[in-house]
């Protein structure tokens, strides 16, 4: 199977949608800044997250998705079995 | 169009489900057995609910034409709990020759602890001397990768396994490449916010082709959508694809898994070659 539609297709389809997913993003982000104790959550691991992901949806390279998933991901270790990666 | 939803657990959903599902053209479901929202207590209360799969859920689907099929198994997230999986792994080959227990599943990773490591490996051995199909659930969210591809390494070290009566289900963008490179069958599960979209799972079989491949709604207890198979359909036609394409995702290729099992009692119908 193949994608059937053209970009400018595609692109028109889903404009509305990308602009309403990214307003969704940013008054989530805002939500958080306006609660109580927001200077507290500042050292919280997920706001790298939330950045890196932010990053990959700007850089241009394909794939966007998948690189997303990867920075909210556990590292995976090939050598999980042996007793010294534990 | 006729659809199979291939992961669903029906235990947890309504009878309107039922209704809504065949109106929408569902024949056939497939529920494997999973964490019920509590650990469970006992393996009386897992053989209970293995009596429940197997006996009382296909009375309620057939009653809306709607054929079911079920896994037996010790989910990932109970099998932390080792004494008491072993006991249900013993439970299980009681079950195994009912009609319509397609194999063991859905086994699999939830934290990737070694404890459920080890009733994984316990329950693909069972599977292997008995010759039953597996479906693998793989971790939710920051835990799916590592498991996946933790998942994906005990399989492939045995030479016993053959992958294509494995399904690994709950793949996404990350993890659907390492699945099907494995000769494995993936399953796309549609669920609101954790998982997959209609949409995206268009996105990954317009990129990984439809061999091997099929789409499920996992609906359970919590906010989840059994029309989300026919909502696929939707996603694929607004795509541009035909019904024949249609038809191989959500209704050829789950019977083709499943009609690997001795047990799988449907009618698959004019199914387009492989």
């Amino acid at each position: 199977m193949r994608a059937l539609l053209d970009a400018r297709t595609m692109f028109d389809r889903e404009f509305l949608n990308i602009r309403a997913r990214l307003l969704e993003v940013a008054a989530a982000l805002d939500r958080v800044d306006r609660a109580a104790g927001r200077n507290k959550i500042g050292t919280d691991d997920r706001w790298p997250q939330v950045s890196a992901a932010v990053r990959v949806l700007c850089d241009g390279a394909p794939d966007r998705a998948e690189r997303v998933e990867m920075v909210f991901s556990d590292p995976y270790d090939p050598n999980w079995r042996t007793p010294s990666s534990r | 169009m006729r659809y199979v939803d291939p992961h669903i657990h029906m235990v947890s959903r309504i009878t309107d489900d039922y209704v809504r599902m065949a109106r929408a053209g569902c024949v056939a479901v497939s529920e494997p057995a999973f964490w019920a929202g509590f650990d469970r207590g006992s393996a009386e209360a897992f053989r209970d609910y293995f009596r429940q799969l197997v006996e009382f859920e296909p009375r309620r689907a057939a009653a809306f034409g709607i054929h079911h099929f079920c896994w037996l198994c010790i989910n990932a997230k109970e099998a932390e709990n080792v004494s008491l999986a072993r006991e249900v792994i013993a439970v299980i080959p009681e079950f195994l020759d009912r009609p319509g227990v397609l194999g063991i599943g859905e086994i699999g990773l939830n934290k990737n602890t070694a404890n459920e490591v080890a009733i994984f490996e316990a329950q693909v051995e069972l599977a292997l001397k008995t010759d039953e199909l597996l479906l693998v659930h793989t971790p939710h969210l920051a835990d799916k990768y590592k498991g996946t591809r933790m998942i994906l390494d005990i399989l492939s070290s045995d030479a016993r396994v053959k992958p294509g009566r494995v399904l690994i289900d709950h793949v996404e963008e990350h993890t659907i490449r390492h699945v099907l490179d494995g000769g494995f069958w993936a399953g796309i599960t549609l669920y609101p916010t954790t998982k997959c979209t209609p949409e995206r799972a268009v996105d990954l079989v317009e990129r990984y082709g439809s061999q091997r491949i099929m789409a499920n709604s996992a609906g359970d207890w919590g906010p989840s959508n059994p029309m989300n198979v026919p909502d696929f359909v939707r996603a694929l036609r607004e795509r541009g694809h035909d019904d024949q394409a249609i038809q191989r995702l959500v209704y050829d290729n789950p019977l083709r898994y499943f009609s690997q099992s001795p047990r799988c009692n449907f009618p698959p119908e004019s199914l387009e070659p492989a």
